[in-house]
């Protein structure tokens, strides 16, 4: 048996005092690639929103263990440097601060959580090279605002661009087939294949099956109503995609 | 009743040392000045376009003046120098009221440009000066009478037709003085037909022991197809009180850019009265404040479109924190017979607390059909959602908190048409932000700290 790297324990969260989740359990470990599925409304966002610390939402209950370390306790900006990773359904497009800067701010912020020097301009401009190839992220858009402008698979290509460089041990994938055509989400989807090692773990949030044809997971779970209702392999989802999900609802609301 | 009182019966007992401590050209308005202010009193808040600040309250305290021309030796002062990296500026600083040029400033000014005193150029040039000192800012208005009843010196910066000048004009004005010490400040800017020039003006307080109030006046009259930029960095201290009012008059053709950023002070209020009486002028007025602790800065605009084909854009964002207020007020007016106007102003806020206060007054008033005009103000919060995904990438709070304050700002300072200023600006801005509630003292201690940044000159 691998050591878990991520241990949720009957998670339970919500915002403005309605609960949205209603005790999660979900172990993963490292080399792992873990599909979550379920219908628009059930939660998937939220679970992700709140792993990584969005304090727009409140946990009423539960905890979550991140190897060895209490998630809930750290602050966003540690999760990241303790390594967790989420790549935004819908990236924040922020005017003003250069794709340059908010990299180098976000590297070297973790660089000093580890007592490391800052890169100097020559390091952080190769890092940038290397990890952009990985996404075929085209150079002209290091100098705009990040996200600002950016078409739909261009913001996507970004997120995975960004876990490349701060090379994470989880990452969390929020619906990042959505908006992407098809050459987009081959790119999308090569770059997280290219970025999986037998260390790390991916947490693939999705409602279609169609993603988890290019990132092939290990297990699926179906959230529903705040809780996961099913667990299977990689035949669950084609499962889904088949008979939709109301033969869930309909097993879970009886 | 009444603030004035004080100034009016320094004026009666101290005439005839006031006017040996200046020249005739400026002695000539002083009894006109007196004669109205008798009449009036300073306006106070909540009347119409003070709705925030009380000019009264500001020049209520018992300062004193120097009417004595009491020598305050500019030593310090003259060490004393806003670094901008990458830009060499020829340059003059006004100790309290009186102007010292730099070392062997005249012989570096280029054929047809002086930038000197105005008490001397007055005596040097008084059919220069009597033309356009008080021709511009209207005496009607009781600060500028008040100013132009005590004005001993000041700057004159006048170009001569043709023209250009490459280099920047900067001034750095300085409070310096034993006591507690109000300063009646004077600019005349004079650009002839077709001239350039660029003014970096940079405000300072030298300690933060002691009270200071500014009164300012500048007057710019810019000639037909002139273009000038006026760029001034307020940096005083918690005690010093800043009453600054510019006009200007714009001739056909002519383009006027200013941007006025307020990084630290006391009370500030400044106020931009625009004549656009020429066809086919362009106008940029823009403006940053950042507020912490109890600072109070009002900005008021008013821009009057008097001709034809005009464009002018206003460009006024704050952000505040602590206890600190802000006031705009932004007036587009178009006259009837200017058609094909382009007349805009945007206002927009950050509250960085819950108890930072901002009143925001856009005004258009339009009497003609042919215009494009259009207002926009807004005051709110930091974006949670842009904060949050920041802190995702590992971004501290505090650290994407001066990100977001910064780009803020971005915009206000893209309108800067001096490359080295704009990069001067921005690390301001940052250290501003960095460093929250800076003042005086640590103002000071920043700028030697930037040199020493940058030791590139």
């Amino acid at each position: 048996m691998k050591d878990t790297l991520l241990e949720v324990t009957n998670l339970h969260a919500g915002i403005e005092g309605k609960e949205i989740l209603k005790g999660i359990n979900l172990t993963v470990r490292p080399g792992e690639v873990h599909a979550i599925m379920g219908p628009n409304g059930s939660g998937k966002s939220t679970l992700s929103e709140v792993l990584a610390g969005n304090p727009a939402f409140t946990v009423t209950e539960g905890s979550v263990d991140f190897h060895g370390k209490q998630l809930l306790e750290l602050s966003p900006e540690d999760r990241s440097h303790e390594g967790l990773f989420l790549s935004f359904q819908y990236p924040v497009e922020i005017p003003g601060v250069s794709m340059v800067n908010f990299m180098r701010a976000a590297i070297n912020a973790k660089r000093k959580y580890f007592d490391e020097e800052p890169l100097s301009a020559t390091e952080f401009l190769k890092l940038m090279r290397q990890k952009r190839a990985i996404v075929e992220l085209d150079n002209k858009l290091a100098s705009r605002s990040v996200n600002e402008g950016f078409s739909g698979g261009e913001k996507k290509r970004n997120e995975i661009f960004q876990m490349a460089v701060l090379e994470p041990v989880l990452s969390i994938l929020d619906e990042t087939d959505s908006g992407l055509d098809i050459d987009a989400l081959r790119i999308v989807a090569g770059g997280v294949n290219k970025l999986k090692t037998e260390q790390n773990a991916t947490i693939v949030i999705t409602h279609y099956q169609r993603l988890l044809d290019y990132i092939r997971p290990d297990f699926v779970h179906v959230l529903y109503k705040g809780r996961i209702v099913r667990t299977g392999g990689p035949e669950l989802a084609l499962e889904l995609e088949e008979r939709g999900y109301d033969w869930i609802k309909e097993e879970v609301d009886k | 009743m009444d603030s004035l009182k004080q100034y009016l019966e320094l004026y009666r007992l101290n005439r005839e040392m006031i006017d040996g401590g200046s020249s005739a050209v400026m002695n000539r308005l002083r009894d006109e000045a007196y004669e109205i202010l008798t009449r009036s009193r300073l306006p106070k808040r909540g009347d119409e376009g003070y709705e925030r600040t009380s000019v009264e309250d500001m020049f209520a305290a018992d300062y004193g003046v120097n009417v004595a021309r009491v020598n305050i030796t500019a030593d310090v002062a003259a060490s004393f120098r806003c670094d901008v990296p990458n830009m060499s500026t020829l340059l003059g600083v006004v100790v309290n009221d009186e102007f010292h040029p730099s070392r062997q400033l005249a012989d570096r000014l280029p054929e047809g440009v002086t930038f000197m005193s105005l008490r001397k150029a007055a005596e040097e040039y008084p059919e220069l000066v009597s033309a356009h000192y008080g021709a511009v800012a209207p005496l009607t208005d009781p600060a500028v009478a008040l100013n132009t009843m005590l004005a001993q010196d000041g700057v004159l910066v006048h170009v001569a037709k043709g023209v250009r000048l490459d280099k920047p004009l900067q001034l750095v004005n300085i409070f310096s003085s034993p006591t507690s010490l109000m300063a009646a400040r004077r600019v005349l800017v004079v650009m002839e037909e077709d001239s350039s020039a660029q003014l970096l003006v940079c405000d300072h307080t030298q300690d933060c022991e002691r009270d200071y109030l500014s009164s300012e006046v500048v007057e710019i009259s810019l000639g037909r197809g002139a273009r000038f930029d006026y760029y001034n960095i307020e940096e005083s201290s918690a005690r010093t009180t800043r009453h600054s009012q510019m006009y200007v008059s714009q001739r056909e053709s002519s383009s006027l850019s200013v941007n006025g950023t307020t990084l630290t002070c006391g009370t500030t209020r400044n106020s931009y009265d625009i004549d656009i009486s020429g066809d086919g002028c362009e106008t940029m007025l823009a403006g940053m404040a950042i507020g912490s602790e109890r600072q109070h800065i009002d900005n008021s605009v008013r821009v009057r479109h008097l001709s034809q084909h005009c464009h002018s854009n206003q460009l006024f964002k704050y952000v505040l924190d602590d206890e600190s207020t802000g006031a705009f007020g932004g007036r587009i007016l178009v006259a009837p017979g200017a058609a094909y106007t382009d007349a805009y102003q945007t206002n927009r806020n950050l509250l960085a607390s819950t108890s930072a206060r901002m009143h925001t007054k856009p005004q258009l008033e339009i009497y003609n059909d042919e215009v494009k005009c259009s207002h926009g103000a807004t005051t709110g919060q930091l974006d949670a959602e842009a904060l949050f995904y920041m802190r995702t990438r590992g971004i501290p709070e505090d650290e994407a908190r001066n990100m977001l304050m910064q780009a803020f700002m971005a915009d206000v300072i893209d309108t800067v048409r001096m490359e080295g200023l704009r990069d001067r600006l921005r690390h301001l801005v940052e250290k501003r932000f960095a460093g929250k509630g800076a003042l005086c003292g640590d103002c000071a201690a920043a700028c030697r700290d930037a040199r020493n940044d940058n030791p590139v000159e």
